[in-house]
C-alpha cells in the first residue's frame, strides 16, 4: 500500500517544458502545486558548465542528459504480423528525464505551425476533394484555430526571447521574414542570430531560385534578453554543443533558464525528483482523478492526493500512463474503436549531402548552434499545390546544420571504404568543406489507421508493468512527399556550387535505429468532438473533466515543423483556462 | 568533494539505484538544489598499463586500429594516436556492459528496422572475439598471433570479417568489425580525455577546434580559414603538464 501524503490542490506528472509552464502559471494564481519528475534535478552550473558541456562521447554517443532505456522504453514493430521487440538503446528519437525534461537538450527550433495545419482535414478536403487522400489516413482538426493560438505562440516565444525576423505582422507581409507564417501580433522578441557561411550560401542559392529565404527562430539567443519573469539569458556564443546537449551559457531557452528560477522561489510550489509516477487514481466512478502514486528511488510508493492531476510526461508516456491507469478507451485498429493511442505519428526528415571544392570552400562547421539556419517555406503544408504531385503535406528545409561535431559529422562521398587510409584521407578532405544536416528536410508526417500505441504482451519495465508498444510504419504518402522535397532541396544545395550532392530522401520501412527527431505525437488526441478524440480543445480529459494532458500525444498528425512553440502555445491556453474558467467551476470546460 | 560525490551519484546513477534502498528522492523547495562547486566533471581516462584487455588482446587492438586507421606521414594512426586505450577504458566501464540499455529478455532476432536485439555486451564481444581472432591467427600464421602479421595478411582479415566472409569461432566476426570500427574511429575522435585521439591527432587532421565553445567572433568570417589551434576539456598540452605515463 503506497504511503498518503497531504493532498495538494494541483499534481503535475513531469517538470519539462510544459511541466514548467504550468505549474509557474498555477503557483501565480495562489494554488499548491507539487511537480513529481522521473528523472534527478537538473541545472546549468552543476550539470553542463562550459568547462565540460562540449563533450560528444558523453552527451552525443553515450547519451547522459537522457532518460535511459533501462528505466522505461517501449518496443515496436513495423505492423502487427511481425513481434515487437523492445527499443534496448535510442536510435529515431531521444527522450528527456529530470527537471527541465528534454528542454534541456533539445536545439530550440521555435516554429509556428501553419493556419492551415489545425483545421487539416477540412481545408484539404475543400481544395481537392475527400477522395484525393488515401482511405486509411486519419488526419483531423484540432478544434482550436491559429487565431485563437497566437497569443499564447507570443507568450512562449517571449518567455524563451526568440531570436528571429517576422514574416508577417498583424497581415503585412515582412522582408526578409517568412511570408507563409500566420499573421503575429508582435515581432520576434530578439533580432535573428547571425548566419554562419554555409547558412548564408543556402539563403543566396534560394533568393536566385526566387524562393524567399528567412532566418530560422531560435531559442539561442542573439543577444542577452530578460524575459517576463525577470529572468535574464545569455548571447549565444556558436559553440556547435547544442542539440543532444546542456547549455553552459544560459543562451538557449529552457526551463532551467526561462521559468525554474523563479517557481522554485514560489511558496506554494515544491517539486520531488527522482519520483516516477506509475499511475493515476481514480474514485469509484472513474470519472474523477484523485490523485497519483510514484515510486522513489528506494521503490517506496507515496499517494499524492491532489484536485486537478496535469499530465505532462512527454507525448509516449502521457499516453502510456493514461493505458496503465485505465482511462479512456483503448484504441483498437480493428474496429477503429476508442482513442488512447490511435493516431501515432512522427515526421519525414530528409536530406541532401553536398561535397565542395575543398579550395574554394571552407564552411568551419563547427561554428553553429541548435536552431541556427537559413530556410525556406515554399514546401511546407499546403504552401503548394499538390493536385498533379499525388500527395499532401510538406515541410520547411534549409540549411540548419548545428555543429561540426567530428564523430557524427565527418561524412565521406559514397564509394568510400569503411575504413583504412581512404576513408582516413576522405574524413580530412571533407570535413571542412561538406554541408550536411540530417534533417534538412523537415517534413510532416500524417497518421494512419494501423499507426498506434498499444500495450506490449511481453516486456515489461522494472515495475513489472507492460511496456508501451509502438506499431509504426511510413506510408506511400510521406515517401512521395519525402522523394518531392529532397529534390527540391537538393537542388538548391547544387546551386550554392557543391560538386557532388548525395540525396537521402526518406526510404521505408520505418526505422527505430537513425535518428530522425523527437517529435513523436498523438495517442491522446485533441478534438472538438468526444466521439473522435481523447481531450477536448482544452487538453482536458473527456473521460476524467479534473485531469488534462499535456505535449505532442494531443496533435491529431504531425506538421513539416518542430513543435515545442505548439505545445508550449496549447499550455498557457489551458493555463489560462484553468485560473479563468476551471477554478470558478470545475468540470467539463466544454460540453459533449 | 562531498559535493561532487552527491551529485554523481544523483544524475550519473541515480537510476541503477532504483529498487536499491538506497538514495531517497529529492525535495525541491524555495532555492535551487546545489551549493557553489558542485559538478559532475568527466572522469579522465587513467595513463598506465591496460584496464580490461590482457597485454596479449591489447596488442591485437593496436594492429587493428593501425589497420583501420593506418599512419601517414602527417597524422599517426590508430595505435599511436591511442585508440585502443580508449577502447580498453570505455570497455572497462559503463560502455562495457551496456550499462543503461534495456536489457531483460526474452532475445530474440527482429528485423534491422528494430535494431540491436542481442544480449551480448560490448565487453564479452571483445573479449569472445579476441581470443577467436588470436586462435584463427596462431593456426593460419604459425602460431603468430595478429599483432605480428603482415599488413596486407591483418588487411585480409579485416576484409574477412567485413565482409561475413571469415567466420571467427563462436562469435560473430561482422558483428565484432561493426563495434571495432566505431569504437576506433570514436577513439580518434572523441575528447583526449578519455584516452584516444592523443595530442588531437584526429582534430587537428580535419581541422576540429575541440571544446572552445565560443565563436562569436568568427560566425560572420565567412569562408576564412579558423586561426586557432584545437583545445580539449583539460586544456591544451601546452598549458598543462604531461600526465606521467
Ligand atoms: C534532442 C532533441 C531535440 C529537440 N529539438 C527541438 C527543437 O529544436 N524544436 C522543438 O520545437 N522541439 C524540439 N524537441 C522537442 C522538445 O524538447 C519537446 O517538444 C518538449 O520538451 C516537450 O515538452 P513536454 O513537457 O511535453 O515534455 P518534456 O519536456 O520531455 O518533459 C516531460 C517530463 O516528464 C517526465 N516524466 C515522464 N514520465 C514520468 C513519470 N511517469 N513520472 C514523473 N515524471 C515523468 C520526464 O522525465 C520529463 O522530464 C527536441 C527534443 C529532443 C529530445
Amino acid at each position: 500500500m503506497p504511503r498518503k501524503l497531504p493532498g495538494k490542490d494541483v499534481v503535475i506528472i513531469g517538470l519539462g517544458w510544459t511541466g514548467s509552464i504550468l505549474a509557474h502559471e498555477l503557483t501565480a494564481a495562489g494554488l499548491d502545486v507539487v511537480a513529481i519528475e522521473r528523472g534527478p534535478w537538473r541545472d546549468t552550473a552543476t550539470d553542463f558548465p562550459p568547462s565540460y558541456a562540449p563533450d560528444e562521447l558523453r552527451y552525443r554517443l553515450h547519451h547522459e542528459l537522457f532518460l535511459r532505456p533501462a528505466q522505461s522504453t517501449l518496443t515496436f514493430r513495423n505492423n502487427p504480423s511481425q513481434t515487437a521487440l523492445p527499443i534496448r538503446t535510442w536510435g529515431a528519437f531521444m527522450l528527456g528525464n529530470g527537471a527541465g525534461g528534454a528542454g534541456v537538450h533539445w536545439n530550440a527550433e521555435t516554429w509556428r505551425f501553419l493556419p492551415t495545419d489545425f483545421t487539416l482535414r477540412s481545408h484539404l478536403t475543400q481544395r481537392y476533394g475527400a477522395a484525393f487522400l488515401p482511405e486509411d489516413m486519419t488526419i483531423q482538426d484540432w478544434g482550436v484555430t491559429y487565431d485563437e493560438l497566437e497569443p499564447y505562440y507570443d507568450r512562449f516565444e517571449h518567455l524563451c526571447g526568440t531570436s528571429g525576423t517576422a514574416g508577417n505582422l498583424r497581415g503585412v507581409i515582412q522582408e526578409g521574414g517568412n511570408p507563409f507564417e500566420g499573421p503575429r501580433s508582435r515581432a520576434y522578441p530578439t533580432p535573428a542570430q547571425k548566419q554562419p557561411f554555409s547558412h548564408t550560401l543556402f539563403a543566396q542559392a534560394a533568393r536566385e531560385m526566387g524562393y524567399k529565404p528567412f532566418p530560422q527562430p531560435s531559442g539561442n539567443l542573439s543577444q542577452a534578453y530578460t524575459n517576463p519573469l525577470g529572468v535574464t539569458l545569455g548571447p549565444c556564443t556558436y559553440c556547435g554543443f547544442c542539440e543532444w546537449f546542456g547549455c553552459g551559457n544560459y543562451s538557449k531557452a529552457s526551463p532551467q533558464t526561462t521559468i525554474l528560477p523563479v517557481l522554485v522561489r514560489q511558496p506554494n510550489f515544491e517539486a520531488r525528483t527522482e519520483c516516477e509516477v506509475t499511475r493515476i487514481l481514480l474514485d469509484s466512478t472513474g470519472k474523477r482523478a484523485t490523485g497519483v502514486v510514484y515510486a522513489d528511488t528506494s521503490g517506496e510508493e507515496w499517494e499524492q492526493p491532489a484536485d486537478i492531476v496535469l499530465l505532462c510526461a512527454f507525448s509516449i508516456f502521457n499516453v502510456w500512463l493514461l493505458m496503465l491507469s485505465g482511462i479512456g478507451e483503448r484504441y483498437d485498429p480493428q474496429t477503429g474503436r476508442g482513442h488512447i493511442g490511435r493516431n501515432f505519428s512522427h515526421q519525414t526528415v530528409s536530406s541532401a549531402i553536398g561535397f565542395f571544392d575543398r579550395r574554394k570552400f571552407n564552411f568551419n562547421p563547427f561554428i553553429a548552434s541548435g536552431a541556427i539556419g537559413m530556410c525556406i517555406d515554399e514546401f511546407n503544408g499546403d504552401n503548394f499545390d499538390h493536385s498533379k504531385l499525388g500527395f499532401v503535406g510538406g515541410g520547411y528545409m534549409g540549411q540548419v546544420q548545428s555543429n561540426g561535431r567530428p564523430m557524427e559529422t565527418t561524412p565521406v562521398p559514397p564509394g568510400t571504404p569503411l575504413w583504412g587510409p581512404e576513408w582516413k584521407r576522405a574524413i580530412r578532405d571533407n570535413y571542412l568543406s561538406t554541408v550536411f544536416a540530417g534533417a534538412g528536410v523537415h517534413g510532416s508526417c500524417y497518421s494512419y489507421r494501423g499507426n498506434y500505441l498499444d500495450l506490449d504482451p511481453t516486456y515489461r519495465d522494472r515495475f513489472g508493468r507492460p511496456l508501451l508498444r509502438l506499431t509504426m510504419d511510413l506510408h506511400e504518402n510521406e515517401l512521395k512527399m519525402s522523394a518531392f522535397l529532397t529534390d527540391r532541396y537538393a537542388e538548391i544545395i547544387q546551386r550554392m556550387g557543391a560538386t557532388q550532392v548525395v540525396k537521402q530522401p526518406r526510404k521505408g520501412p520505418y526505422s527505430i535505429v537513425d535518428y530522425q527527431t523527437s517529435h513523436i505525437c498523438g495517442g491522446a488526441i485533441m478534438g472538438s468532438d468526444p466521439g473522435s478524440s481523447a481531450v477536448n480543445p482544452w487538453l482536458q480529459s473527456w473521460d476524467v473533466p479534473n485531469l488534462f494532458v499535456f505535449g505532442m500525444s494531443a496533435f491529431p498528425q504531425n506538421a513539416g515543423y518542430n513543435p515545442t512553440n505548439t505545445v508550449a502555445a496549447l499550455a498557457f491556453r489551458t493555463a489560462e483556462a484553468i485560473r479563468t474558467q476551471y477554478l470558478k467551476n470545475p468540470g467539463p470546460l466544454v460540453h459533449a | 568533494m562531498a559535493g561532487i560525490a552527491r551529485r554523481r551519484l544523483l544524475t550519473t546513477t541515480a537510476w541503477l539505484l532504483c529498487g536499491a534502498a538506497s538514495a531517497r528522492a529529492m525535495t525541491v523547495k524555495g532555492a535551487l538544489p546545489w551549493a557553489p562547486g558542485e559538478a559532475d566533471p568527466p572522469q579522465p581516462a587513467r595513463p598506465g598499463p591496460w584496464v580490461f584487455f590482457t597485454p596479449e588482446e591489447g596488442a591485437d587492438v593496436e594492429a587493428l586500429a593501425d589497420r583501420l586507421i593506418p599512419p601517414d606521414p602527417d597524422t599517426p594512426g590508430g595505435r599511436d594516436s591511442g585508440c585502443a586505450v580508449f577502447i580498453d577504458r570505455q570497455l572497462a566501464g559503463a560502455y562495457g556492459s551496456y550499462q543503461g540499455y534495456y536489457m531483460r529478455p526474452p532475445f530474440q532476432d527482429g528485423s534491422k528496422e528494430q535494431g540491436m536485439q542481442s544480449p551480448v555486451t560490448p565487453a564479452q564481444r571483445y573479449r569472445a572475439a579476441l581470443a577467436a581472432l588470436d586462435k584463427h591467427c596462431r593456426a593460419a600464421f604459425a602460431g603468430k598471433p595478429f599483432a605480428q602479421i603482415p599488413d596486407d595478411q591483418k588487411d585480409a582479415i579485416i576484409r574477412g570479417l567485413e565482409s561475413s566472409s571469415l567466420q571467427l569461432d563462436g562469435s560473430s566476426g561482422r558483428a565484432f568489425f561493426e563495434l571495432l570500427l566505431k569504437d576506433t574511429q570514436h577513439g580518434f575522435l572523441a575528447d583526449p580525455i578519455y584516452g584516444g585521439n592523443r595530442d588531437m591527432a584526429g582534430w587537428k587532421m580535419i581541422g576540429f577546434p575541440g571544446a572552445r565553445y565560443d565563436y562569436r567572433d568568427w560566425v560572420e568570417r565567412h569562408n576564412e580559414p579558423y586561426p586557432r589551434p584545437p583545445m580539449g576539456i583539460e586544456g591544451r598540452p601546452a598549458w598543462t603538464p604531461p600526465r606521467s605515463q
